[in-house]
């Protein structure tokens, strides 16, 4: 029997990482890429990747890891895959390593580690501030390497629109659309692995790429696949917002004395400097003596979530507070500073030696995503899922540096995985669904070209990203969540009426964003859903009005499934895998 | 109408089409970049004389600067398009696709060859395979600092594009993959092919075609030391020559 065909969509870490362990065993594989491989969001992690390789001599291990990522989560992620994933983080390091990472080093020569967040150890290994870029070309020259000889064939500039089902509900292949000459065509193989990502685009502006719309993980939930704890989504505190974009601006500027203030008087439209100290609210200060500015990252985050949309002292009215860094040295700022001054520099045009920055919670992660079980495959036999478009090893929050070994992990569990599946499938009756596939899609997008409405998908877009970042991130009240999806229905219901400024068939880029908007809006109502039936706060999902961690009622990983009805997605509750660390209480302001 | 962007931005509906300049006025926002006004642009598809139009075709993804997706020609230097900031450039601020690659529409060019080059002199490092086999080579903090900002190229292409030797009667390779070259000769599993690799950069469309015009470290958005590297390999190529002509 010739090597079986499996299709991975996304060359991103986790994408990648599963290409070369299946090309590694002889296997034949197509990847799918809506950019060239080489600039998939992974290039922008910075901060460095996690392993408990204990150069340190203090004792680290891969049970402290462990630890620390589960308690880090909540309690909600299942324990069985995080333990094997921590275990495995110092053998992917050095394979890292042997790839050619330039990692940062002691000198000895030896790996150099950091400490990072919700962690007492230097178990980060990093590449500058670039490490996501980094590893990502490493494993992309690795795929290079397997596409000359034969094993890969790269479809970079084609989207993924939906997995062929045969009439058994077994995946049996991928319709995709080329993204130059619009054509859709099915693609067959014996697995599918998903690897396309985060979905940040959903709240508008975020610190994900362009890319990170959700669309391949929406399309294959409107397919019946399971999405779990899709409420969780990571807010980080301190990010730089953009026209286009918002650009994450790193904790360090406040564990060098950054402070936090907004003008005490709503609308006060003096230029920061003309604003005397008394007129300035250091909110984080004064709601905090003990901690000030450095409040663990949720506590930052709610804080000024609290200061910009209930009291509304936003710097011009705007979602934005000042982060202070005028006030110490150049040259001390140069010294332990230096690489994200610049990139604010670059991006904003002020100095912020000289002028405070304006920063603002960016949405930057979803620990939810697709459901996978232990095998990294959705319920969809054949159709697997690895990186952050599943749900798998967060929980209710993430630590830094986690995301990037997480995606490496869950890519080489996956792309074994699915050869094996692969090679054990029976032929499919027919073409497997695929002709089916193919018209249902073209008919979605015939129907799109005619559409004669008024609407702009763009506008329509921007529309859905302030109701999620307004109601679906920091605070959460049922209240503001129910408005969420009424206003979700509302755009769907006036997506109907979408019109195209642009239907010509030839590298359509806009065509190509409405596909993916539809999805966007399905998949946040999964999210808008998920977050008012769970009545609770826990990591990074906040509830003022239910302010504890409810284990007895909510110690579930929330599961939805697509129902095709007005009032959204059907919700189950499915236990957690706790069967290693007990859960209790998680704070930091003290020892744990 | 409040204080306004005017942008002058070329058109072509496909590589076969001709190429139109439309106008664009947009109202100035704090901190507006080329991308945020083509994103503006695409809500509200209309020119500066209200004649509606279509959304702009354009590569982008991360904009931070980091992916190499944005670049393109903006007041006629090749650079990315996230880090052009509208305060800093003069108006009417004039965008076009890079005049070296292929054109798709708008300004989206194909510059796969960039990653086809990498392929010809084998930019990676052959591991034995992916299993647990212990740690890397040592490598001391002197060589990772210089082969770090090498492994910084985003593949932008714009040190290609200001190149007067790349083009296609020289066929040159171009700065971007010879500093690959020097990054993975100096990796100590890397430097197995270094032969190879220096092979595939010598005879025609290889580094014998610099001119050295130095353009290339000037439009690079990352510092990458391209001429150095460039002089670098290109003695290393010379080397290998006189050996393999040594060896007959």
């Amino acid at each position: 029997m010739a090597a079986p065909r499996i299709i991975v969509v996304g060359g991103g870490l986790a994408g990648l990482a599963a290409v070369i362990k299946i090309a590694e065993a002889g296997g034949n594989v197509d990847l799918f890429s809506i950019v060239p491989v080489k600039r998939s969001h992974s290039v922008c992690a910075q901060g460095g990747i996690n392993a408990a390789k204990n150069l340190k001599g203090e004792g680290d291990t891969t049970d402290k890891h462990f630890d620390d990522t589960i308690y880090g989560g909540d309690f909600l992620a299942n324990q069985t895959p995080v333990k094997a994933m921590c275990e495995a983080a110092p053998g992917i390091i050095d394979l890292l390593d042997r790839m050619g990472v330039p990692f940062n080093r002691t000198p000895e020569g030896l790996l150099d580690f950091r400490r990072f967040g919700g962690t007492l150890y230097h178990r980060t290994a990093f590449a500058g501030a670039t490490t996501g870029q980094q590893l990502l070309y490493a494993l992309d020259e690795q795929v290079r390497r397997y596409e000359v000889d034969g094993h890969v064939h790269k479809y970079e500039g084609w989207e993924f629109l939906s997995s062929i089902l045969d009439s058994k509900g077994v995946c049996r292949g991928i319709v995709a659309m080329n993204l130059r000459t619009m054509e859709v065509r099915a693609f067959q193989a014996e697995a599918v692995i998903l690897a396309t990502g985060g979905n940040g685009a959903i709240f508008g502006k975020s610190t994900n790429s362009v890319v990170c719309t959700g669309s391949a993980q929406s399309a294959v939930f409107q397919q019946g696949a399971y999405y779990a704890n899709g409420e969780f989504i990571q807010v980080h505190p301190t990010s730089i917002p953009g026209e286009d974009k918002l650009r994450l601006m790193s904790e360090s500027a406040r564990g060098e004395g950054g402070r936090v203030w907004v003008p005490r008087t709503p609308g006060d439209k003096r230029p920061w400097k003309q604003i005397p100290e008394s007129e300035r609210f250091y909110f984080l200060e004064e709601w905090y003596p003990k901690y000030g500015n450095l409040v663990p990252r949720d506590v930052a985050t709610r804080a000024i979530h609290k200061v910009v949309y209930e009291n509304g002292l936003g710097i011009d009215g705007q979602p934005m507070v000042y982060l202070d860094l005028t006030h110490i040295d150049r040259e001390t700022l140069n010294r332990k500073l230096e690489g994200i001054l610049e990139i604010y520099e670059k991006f904003v045009g002020d100095d912020p030696r000289e002028v405070p920055m304006k920063i603002f919670p960016g949405m930057h992660y979803t620990m939810g995503g697709l459901w996978v079980d232990n095998n990294q495959m959705t319920n969809i036999p054949g159709l697997f899922a690895c990186g952050e478009c599943e749900y798998q090893y967060h929980g209710a929050n993430r630590l830094g540096a986690n995301s990037l070994v997480s995606c490496i992990f869950g890519g080489f569990t996956a792309g074994p995985i699915a050869l094996k599946y692969a090679k054990s499938l029976g032929a499919a009756e027919g073409d497997g669904g695929a002709a089916a596939e193919v018209a249902r899609q073209t008919e979605m997008n015939q129907q799109l070209l005619k559409n004669e409405g008024k609407e702009n998908p763009f506008r329509l877009w921007r529309e859905l990203g302030v109701t999620m970042t307004e109601h679906a991130t920091v605070i959460r009240y049922n209240k503001g969540l129910k408005q969420a999806d009424e206003k979700i229905v509302e755009l769907l219901d006036r997506f109907q009426n979408v019109s195209l400024a642009d239907r010509t068939q030839w590298a359509n880029t806009s065509f190509a964003f409405t596909r993916q908007l539809y999805n966007m809006l399905e998949l946040s109502r999964v999210i808008v859903q998920g977050a008012l039936l769970r009545d609770e706060s826990r990591g990074a999902h906040y509830k003022p009005d239910f302010p504890d961690r409810n284990d007895e009622k909510f110690l579930k990983t929330t599961k939805a499934s697509f129902t095709g009805a007005a009032e959204g997605p059907r919700f189950e509750f499915e236990d957690v895998d706790t069967q290693f660390i007990k859960p209790r209480p998680r704070r930091y302001d003290a020892a744990k | 109408m409040a204080k306004t962007v005017k942008f002058e931005i070329k058109r072509q509906a496909g590589p076969d089409s001709p190429a139109v300049w439309e106008n664009f006025e947009l109202e100035w926002r704090q901190g507006m970049n080329v991308i945020s006004a083509m994103m503006e642009i695409a809500a509200n598809p209309v020119t500066a004389d209200g004649k509606p139009t279509t959304p702009i075709t354009y590569d982008s993804n991360c904009l931070e600067e980091i992916c190499g997706s944005c670049a393109m020609r903006i007041n006629g230097k090749a650079r990315m398009a996230c880090s052009a900031l509208v305060d800093n450039l003069e108006q009417p601020i004039k965008v076009e696709p890079l005049s070296k690659f292929p054109l798709v529409r708008d300004l989206q060019v194909d510059r796969s060859v960039l990653f086809e080059n990498l392929m010809r002199v084998k930019a990676w490092v052959p591991v034995d395979g992916t299993y647990d086999l212990g740690s890397g080579p040592r490598v001391f903090p002197q060589q990772q600092e210089a082969n770090y900002p090498l492994s910084n190229c985003i593949s932008c292409t714009c040190c290609m594009e200001v190149c007067p030797q790349f083009n296609e009667a020289t066929g040159f390779v171009g700065a971007a993959t010879i500093a690959q070259v020097k990054l993975f000769n100096n990796h100590p599993t890397g430097k197995v092919f270094k032969e190879e690799r220096l092979r595939a950069l010598a005879g025609d469309g290889g580094i014998q075609e610099c001119g050295y015009a130095q353009n290339c470290v000037e439009a690079c958005p990352k510092q990458i030391p391209l001429t150095n590297a460039i002089s670098d390999v290109g003695r290393d190529v010379v080397v290998q020559k006189i050996k393999d002509f040594l060896r007959g």
